[in-house]
């Protein structure tokens, strides 16, 4: 059985009064060690996106041919690429590109799943089902393959890159947001404030929407993770970030041809990938367990 | 069921038509005019004027729709711009060989999954469960095109004992196996922990625990079988996402599949493969949706009253 459902009004009241809910739900956050690490992962990664051009020792797009593919060393940390860069420095501003590309992409996504998720879930009837059948269509392409497809009409970029990774994931916002809007439309406060007089909009914005923000925020955490291995995997193919912008499935996609000589220009750049999704999963799945008040224990 | 089925089927007809139009679509889409671009850089006004007479481009668009539905029905997406040939032969020639590779990669996923997933249940919070709930995290969180050229550095440019890319015998598929199964076999272990010890929790598994069955007869008649009903619709989405990990997968081992097919077709702007090919994987996508949705309503009646 839950706390929620268990707690007395005097408990929750003490809960409350010692520090509110943003302060029960940022201690019980706390609590959860694999959330702690997925938020530290992505903090670091955050502010090294953010400070790269004050952090990088060198021009991550000019490099010096002679100085292709050196090991580790003193001058540079993670040795050269092909083009003697410095890869160091191409990690570090990759790390700004990508959280660009995550950011807009599921900002985008965002916005239009949960508008639709809302008109849908709201709405019911025929705006519901067309919805959702345009929806189940979208997620008809399995994987990568939708963003492939935008790709293909709307040619490779970077501006490409992050609508195709952002409309790619529109379904699972809208899905989402329609499913505890469903859930939410019958409670009592959504009846009390129709019968106040309330109009839809004002019922959507001020009840139903703020109460849909945990699986909103869960899901946005957890899209981060998605989009990257999305975008650096399109790019990867050649079909996402063009040369000589630093983005790690690029920079992966180029090494492939000094595996032999140089595995560490195949190896950062995967680990650099790795290492952001792990910590936006365990973040999200932090979130997940925190907000979620079925798995309160 | 069979009105479950018939259900299901109905309910397939508006995603099919959705799948159609928006393969259609990416033509149209493409910014300028689709004949030019197809025809390339150099081309003259005749080749254009040949393209769009051959591909039916000056025709109007509800026109051009219809020709591409009624085409796409029977199997006909013309012939690639490129090489000539006839893109119906390349699609299952290319998607032949991708099925392979996905239930190549299903077999290790779902053997790797299965297990890591059945041990770490019945000893929770012992060593090799948090290994194994470790690796799933790792499994989950690797981009496929990364741990292919890994398993490509350690086992055929190290160790030499397996081949880097191309086709021939099973050998060749071990590697691209491993790569692409990797991510499903994560999320079936963790689905398979979870359903058994949910299913552990039953009263039905206490009184046969208190009845005095071994263990062993306890987990794998009576709790298994319960607990692999959820696991069964994951195998068929996890089968699906396979087709979409295809794309790098095939691309890294060099494999002649249907991702690298409409990567290849991207590149070279053979918009009629293209087309071709993501009308292939969405409807072959869509009715592995509906067999898993079947299945899972056989082993769980109660999915077919919903």
């Amino acid at each position: 059985m839950s706390v929620v459902a268990t707690e007395t009004l005097r408990e929750r009241y003490e809960r409350v009064a010692a520090g509110g809910e943003l302060a029960d739900l940022w201690r019980r956050l706390r609590r959860n060690r694999a959330a702690v690490v997925g938020a530290g992962i992505v903090l670091v990664f955050v502010l090294l996106a953010v400070l790269a051009p004050v952090l990088v020792p060198y021009n991550p797009i000019q490099g010096n041919l002679n100085d292709r593919l050196l090991p580790f060393s003193g001058t540079h940390w993670l040795g050269t690429d092909e083009l003697g860069r410095d890869l160091l420095s191409r990690i570090l501003y990759g790390a700004r590109v990508s959280l660009q590309i995550q950011i807009v992409a599921v900002v985008l996504a965002l916005i239009v799943g949960v508008l639709l998720g809302s008109l849908s879930g709201y709405l019911g009837g025929y705006v519901d089902s067309l919805i959702m059948r345009c929806m189940d269509i979208l997620l008809a392409f399995p994987g990568i393959f939708l963003a492939l497809g935008i790709i293909a009409a709307l040619g490779p970029g970077l501006v490409n890159l992050m609508f195709a990774a952002g409309i790619s994931s529109i379904p699972q916002f809208a899905r989402i947001v329609r499913a505890s809007i469903l859930s939410l439309k019958e409670r009592e406060f959504v009846e009390a404030a129709l019968a106040l007089g309330s109009g839809s909009s004002r019922i959507m914005f001020r009840h139903l929407l703020p109460n849909c923000l945990a699986p909103i925020i869960v899901q946005s955490t957890l899209r981060m993770a998605t989009v990257l291995l999305t975008a650096s995997g399109l790019s990867f193919l050649g079909l996402g970030v063009q040369p000589p912008t630093p983005e790690w499935g690029a920079m992966l996609s180029n090494s492939r041809s000094y595996l032999i000589v140089a595995p560490h220009v195949a190896t950062i750049p995967g680990v650099a990938i790795m290492v952001v999704v792990v910590g936006f999963n365990l973040f999200g799945d932090g979130l997940r367990d925190t907000l979620d008040p079925r798995l309160r224990q | 069921m069979i009105a479950y089925i018939l259900r299901r089927l109905l309910m397939l007809v508006p995603v099919l038509f959705g799948v159609v139009l928006v393969s259609f679509s990416l033509l149209h889409l493409v910014p300028g005019d689709p004949a030019q671009i197809m025809a390339g850089e150099v081309a003259t006004a005749q080749d254009i004027a040949r393209i769009r007479a051959e591909y039916g481009l000056d025709k109007p668009l509800v026109v051009q729709f219809g020709h591409f539905v009624w085409n796409a029905a029977r199997g006909d997406f013309g012939i690639s711009i490129q090489s000539r040939h006839p893109i119906k032969e390349l699609l299952f020639q290319r998607l032949t060989f991708t099925l392979q590779l996905s239930l190549a990669s299903i077999l290790v996923a779902s053997t790797i999954g299965l297990l890591a997933g059945m041990i770490s249940s019945t000893r929770q919070y012992s060593v090799f469960d948090t290994a194994s709930m470790l690796g799933a995290l790792f499994g989950i969180s690797m981009p496929i095109f990364w741990l292919g050229i890994l398993l490509i550095l350690v086992f055929a440019v190290k160790l030499h004992w397996l081949p880097s890319g191309g086709t021939g015998s099973l050998r060749y598929l071990v590697l691209p196996a491993i790569a692409l199964g990797s991510a499903s076999a994560a999320v079936i272990a963790r689905m398979t922990r979870a359903s058994m010890l949910e299913v552990a929790r039953q009263d039905y598994i206490r009184t046969a625990r208190a009845t005095g069955y071994a263990e062993r007869v306890v987990i794998f008649r009576h709790a298994l079988k319960n607990a692999m009903i959820p696991v069964l619709t994951v195998f068929g989405l996890e089968f699906g996402y396979m087709l979409g990990g295809a794309v790098l997968t095939e691309t890294v081992f060099s494999l002649p599949g249907i991702g690298r097919l409409l990567v290849e077709g991207i590149f070279m702007r053979d918009y009629p493969v293209v087309q071709g090919a993501m009308m292939v994987v969405g409807t072959t996508f869509v009715l592995v949706n509906l067999l898993t949705d079947v299945a899972y309503a056989f082993f769980d009646p109660r999915i077919r009253y919903d």
